[in-house]
């Protein structure tokens, strides 16, 4: 069938810069540019550009450039160009759409419409360059109450891991990103003092030195899991689900399960990694706990189990049967959260915002009293230090990020994971592309973003008069919206800047 | 929403800021002394507050009814206190109640009806809930009558102590209440200086709940999440005052946890992460756990605070010491003051003053207390 | 209240003052006049609590003190020479330009705060962040001299003069309990006796040996100190001093992208 599918971007070669020194043929892994030899011409097909810059960065006279098809359509609110697109695709498919990375539709973002404070006059602000400025949060169940002998305290304490900066890697598989990609995350957290997270994709041998730092992932395909591997990791976390695809499964292709990909995940290579929508020994909240303490039972109680659910509309009451489930950590994901692979239906409509999830769960948690028996970890889409404090303001204790570590690294958000092709060497298990991510220079970027957006927090928090991050933990006071409807200044538990 | 609050917060801010004098002393032998020299030294400091507070808190002051729980509440109207007299005799053996005696002030004006009632907790079969100790009843009748009755405040309820505040100067208010007149072991004080309003008298310092009691100095940062978790253990921050919190915090650890001021002192002012690198192992284990624990009470930004309660009395700055705190002894009289100048004016002749460190608290007791404290400690350990 | 002062205009003698009742105000009122009548010594008795003493005179009158003068002592002055005979508050000498404060006794918090020239010497200890941004600028280099010992941000941001500390008041083997010292340090130097771990020191200074030059410069600011207080500056001298100076001019320098 002969498509009708426009290309979405346009090259433009300036012919008077390019040299044709071939090195956008050999960077681009979709096959967009060819060299004719007998023309001693560099050809490009417009249709395979998925935007993702590599070409652009690496073209050493800077001849070329990538820009939207400027193909327009009759102006129509309704029938935008990408709707009509992606008919065409399922009408020429008859498939489900597929895509990568987070939600991309214009949804409020809320942490846009919240401004921290300041303190001015009646106390300090505190200079962090000069003063102690504390990020160190310890994630774990908490009991309400300490009984302490003279200098000896007597209450048993949860396992309690300490992160020195409230942002976490999130999970991102082994078999979803390279191996280079999943060493540099080990390696940066490892680090700077706070976790990485596996995905459920097991854990490379390579990777077992980096345990104590590392969060491993169970999830309903169990790839992977096995003693050594739980007893390998600082924490233990259970998925339900996640933000991009609250609900659904996940599917690893065949042809992507390489030998490594096959000895990490514990199944015979090419075969297709098939990771059921729920848990096929949870279909309860009774059964959630079960799960819970086989966990710490497996490992004699002393790794935290973490609960990741994607935030839905029912994220409080959930969190409230987690956290009375024995979980210790909850992992919120929300509708902007990212992924390798998901129907691109359902990562843009399925879920909510986490800022509306956070709020609403801290303070669940808060009316029922539960909230010392957990942390509070979320996710899904925090682009800055802003993001993150504001998160942590709301009532996180820390946050993950995922998409904001990949573009660290080089990824340039094309949303083409889910083929297995990554230009910049970060999604995929071709040994070709994925030595284009040095794993040195990707840590020393993730260390830098780390240091960067944690210096920051560390400014805000002074001008807030705060020198500790857990001053600030579920602290809205120092939050204010703008532009944003009583009703959801309700759930935020915020209130209206200048009132 | 209950009057009494609406007049402490008219503007509805976050939390009601005030900065401050305090000034606190304890005869540690248990000799009773007037509210004289806690006035003048206090009044000393006039330049800390600007004339919208003024509080003290005495100990030993009723040793007539030294077994009742003796309230102090200040009414809006007469409806409110009739309301209220009614409230404490269904849930009360209430022995005694009376006018609190004053006298025209210059700088004293629109008081509210302002009594104390005597009062016992029936018995024990009289307890609603299970469980509930005598105390925990009086708190929860005392959050009850704040939150539900209209137009009364409950601003003091230990044993044999009592606060006396109000709107204007401290040495206002102590001449109004005729503080001269009384006597007591250990005196606290405090000058106000909101940010917020003309002030109303359940908004003065001390704070109280029980024979806690808080005068403090600062603001503070931590604020809204100190009171979202003690709201977690039933407590009710309605007057939004960052020394409410610090009342209701104290009353959580201490009297319900059963810490010591010690260890009380290292939650609130937590020593720094890089000073626990320098610890003997028991100790940073110890502080570790606190701060692992207690995260949500630390008490962050500026403060001085004292704090006290039956036979003791603690002065502790934040752990940074972005609020002054001098101390001074003589003879069994231990001092704490925002200033020292103020110490000297009524006691030229220290044996010693300092400064104390950040975080570090300084403690005065009875004899009588510390000796029964020691016995406790040393059968513990046995 | 305007108060008046009678006094014949006199000019070395000393003049007693009786502070007792009177407020910041009117105490500050009363040594302006003295000084404008050219009174060059006067006595404060019963000083408690009256703050800025010094303010505003600009004069080189010497001022005694009997009480404990309130915060600010000594502030913006220019060429007062003060002396307390007792302990002082907070903030004494915030941003003096010129002159001297001699404390018999205790300082508080932020002592020598901002001072950009002239000198304090304390007998005994000082509270916390004390010399906190004191800086020199063309002729003016101030020097603080602290005979017992410090709370902690000691010199912190110090950009400018000499901070020197002597630790008298510490028991035999006792070291300075201070943390962060020097901490965003940037200029200045401070000299310190007795001793103190590296993770006490503030992450922007170094420590380094006292050099000929130093031990000259030292030398005569403890002989001051030890005059004022009837010390022995040798057996002062006698003891190790080391020299804290700022790693660079920049220390956040790599802070920032641009």
């Amino acid at each position: 069938m002969k498509t009708l599918l426009p290309p979405e971007f346009k090259i433009i070669r300036d012919e008077a810069k390019c040299i044709k020194c071939q090195v956008c043929v050999r960077q681009c892994g979709f096959e967009v540019h060819t060299y004719d030899e007998e023309e001693d011409v560099v050809l490009s097909n417009n249709a395979k550009c998925v935007a993702c810059s590599r070409c652009v960065k690496f073209c050493p006279t800077s001849a070329l450039n990538v820009i939207k098809n400027p193909l327009s359509y009759r102006e129509n609110t309704n029938w935008r160009q990408e709707v009509i697109h992606d008919i065409i695709k399922q009408a020429e498919t008859g498939g489900v759409i597929l895509t990568g990375m987070g939600n991309d539709k214009p949804y409020p973002i809320y942490w846009d419409h919240l401004v921290l404070n300041a303190s001015q006059v009646t106390n300090p602000p505190i200079d962090p360059l000069r003063e102690p400025m504390e990020l160190r949060t310890y994630l774990g169940s908490k009991p309400d109450q300490l009984v302490i002998k003279g200098k000896h305290v007597k209450t048993k304490i949860p396992p309690q891991v300490p992160i020195e900066t409230p942002i976490l890697f999130s999970a991102m598989s082994y078999g979803s990103i390279s191996l280079n990609a999943q060493l540099a995350l080990a390696r940066a957290a490892s680090e700077f003092g706070t976790l990485w997270n596996t995905g459920e994709g097991g854990l490379h041998k390579e990777l077992y030195k980096y345990g104590s730092t590392t969060i491993v992932q169970v999830a309903s395909g169990r790839f992977g899991v096995h003693p050594d591997y739980l007893y390998a990791a600082r924490v233990l976390e259970i998925k339900i689900g996640q933000g991009a695809k609250p609900g659904i499964g996940g599917h690893l292709p065949g042809e992507k399960v390489s030998s490594p990909v096959s000895r990490t995940r514990m199944i015979p290579k090419g075969t297709d990694a098939l990771s059921p929508a729920p848990h096929h020994d949870i279909y309860s909240i009774e059964d959630l706990a079960q799960l819970v303490y086989a966990l710490k039972e497996a490992t004699n109680y002393q790794k935290p189990v973490c609960v990741k659910i994607a935030a839905v509309h029912n994220s409080a009451a959930i969190a409230s049967g987690i956290a009375r489930a024995g979980a210790d950590i909850i992992a919120l994901d929300g509708l902007r959260g990212g992924t390798g692979a998901a129907p691109k239906i359902i990562r843009d409509n399925v879920g909510i915002p986490i800022e509306l999830a956070i709020a609403s769960v801290d303070t669940r948690l808060r009316q029922e009293g539960i909230r010392n028996r957990v942390s509070l970890i979320a996710a899904g889409g925090f682009r800055s230090s802003a993001d993150v404090i504001k998160a942590i303001a709301l009532g996180a204790d820390a946050v993950y990020i995922a998409t904001a570590a990949l573009v660290a690294m080089g990824c340039h958000l094309c949303q083409k994971c889910y083929t297995g092709i990554c230009n910049w060497g970060i999604a995929t298990q071709d040994p070709y592309l994925s030595k284009r991510l040095n794993p040195d220079l990707a840590t020393q970027r993730l260390i830098n973003l780390l240091r960067g957006w944690s210096l920051e927090i560390k400014e805000m928090l002074g001008g807030m008069g705060i020198n500790a991050i857990e001053s600030l933990r579920g602290n809205r006071l120092h939050l204010r919206a703008v532009g944003l409807t009583q009703a959801e200044m309700d759930v935020l538990g915020v209130r209206q800047a200048g009132a | 929403m209950n009057r009494v609050f609406k007049l402490n917060n008219p503007y509805n801010d976050d939390k009601v800021i005030s900065a401050c004098s305090i000034f606190g002393m304890i005869d540690q032998s248990g000799r009773c002394f007037s509210g004289e020299c806690v006035t003048t030294a206090i009044a000393n400091m006039q330049v800390r507050s600007n004339g919208l507070g003024g509080g003290f808190a005495v100990y030993g002051l009723y040793p007539e009814h030294a077994d009742h729980y003796a309230f102090h509440i200040m009414f809006l109207d007469k409806k409110a206190q009739e309301e209220t007299a009614n409230f404490l005799t269904e849930n009360f053996l209430l022995t005694h109640a009376e006018k609190i005696p004053t006298r025209k002030t210059a700088g004293i004006v629109d008081p509210p009806i302002i009594w104390r009632y005597f009062l016992k907790v029936n018995s024990k079969p009289r307890i609603e809930l299970e469980g509930l100790s005598e105390d925990d009843y009086v708190v929860a009748k005392v959050m009850e009558i704040n939150t539900k009755i209209d137009g009364a405040f409950v601003f003091s309820s230990g044993k044999n102590m009592g606060v006396f505040k109000g709107v204007g100067y401290p040495e206002d208010i102590s001449h109004y209440f005729r503080l001269d007149e009384y006597k007591g072991y250990l005196w606290t004080a405090h000058g106000r200086f909101p940010t917020n309003t003309q002030g109303w008298w359940g908004g003065a310092h001390p704070f109280s709940i029980l024979d806690w009691t808080v005068v403090h100095n600062g603001e503070i940062s931590s604020y809204g999440i100190n009171q979202r978790y003690l709201e977690m253990f039933g407590y009710r921050c309605t007057m939004q005052t960052d020394t409410e919190v610090m009342a209701y915090a104290v009353d959580l650890l201490m009297r319900k946890h059963g810490l010591p001021i010690e260890i009380v002192a290292d939650i609130f002012a937590a020593p720094l992460w890089s000073e626990l690198e320098h610890m003997e192992k028991t100790e940073k284990d110890l502080r570790i756990k606190l701060r692992q624990i207690y995260s949500s009470l630390l008490i962050n930004g500026p403060f001085t605070v004292i704090i006290a309660h039956q036979g003791e009395m603690i002065g502790l700055t934040d752990r940074i010491r972005l609020r002054p705190l001098t101390a001074g002894v003589k003879g069994d009289m231990l001092y704490l003051s925002s200033e020292e100048a103020a110490i000297r004016l009524i006691c030229p002749d220290l044996e010693k003053a300092w400064i104390p460190r950040g975080g570090e608290p300084i403690v005065g007791r009875l004899y009588q207390k510390e000796k029964k404290e020691l016995s406790h400690r040393k059968k513990e350990r046995g | 209240m305007k108060q008046t002062v009678k006094v014949k205009p006199s000019t070395n003698e000393k003049i007693v003052v009786d502070a007792k009742g009177k407020d910041t105000k009117q105490l500050n009122e009363i040594l302006r006049q003295l000084v404008a009548q050219g009174h060059t010594h006067i006595e404060l008795k019963n000083v408690f609590g009256q703050r800025y003493i010094g303010t505003d005179l600009r004069k080189p009158v010497q001022i005694d003190i009997y009480g404990t003068p309130g915060n600010d002592l000594g502030s913006f002055i220019e060429g007062p020479r003060i002396v307390v005979h007792g302990n002082a508050q907070d903030g004494c000498g915030n941003t003096m330009n010129d002159g001297k404060i001699v404390i018999h006794g205790h300082a508080g918090d932020i002592t020598g705060f901002a001072m950009r020239g002239g000198k304090i010497f304390v007998r005994d200890d000082v509270g916390y962040r004390v010399a906190i941004h004191m800086k020199e600028y063309k002729g003016k280099k101030p020097v603080l001299v602290i005979g017992g010992t410090a709370q902690d941000f000691l010199g912190e941001y110090i950009a400018g003069g000499i901070l020197i500390v002597l630790g008298l008041t510490l028991k035999r083997d006792e070291k300075h309990r201070a943390n962060f010292i020097g901490t965003g340090m940037h200029g200045g130097v401070i000299y310190l006796r007795g001793n103190v771990a590296p993770h006490q020191l503030g992450k922007e200074v170094s420590i380094l040996k006292l050099t000929k030059e130093d031990l000259r410069e030292l030398r005569a600011y403890v002989e001051e100190f030890a005059s004022h207080f009837h010390f022995d500056s040798e057996e002062i001298m006698r003891e190790k001093f080391i020299k804290l100076l700022p790693l660079t001019l920049r220390p956040y320098g790599k802070l920032y992208a641009y």
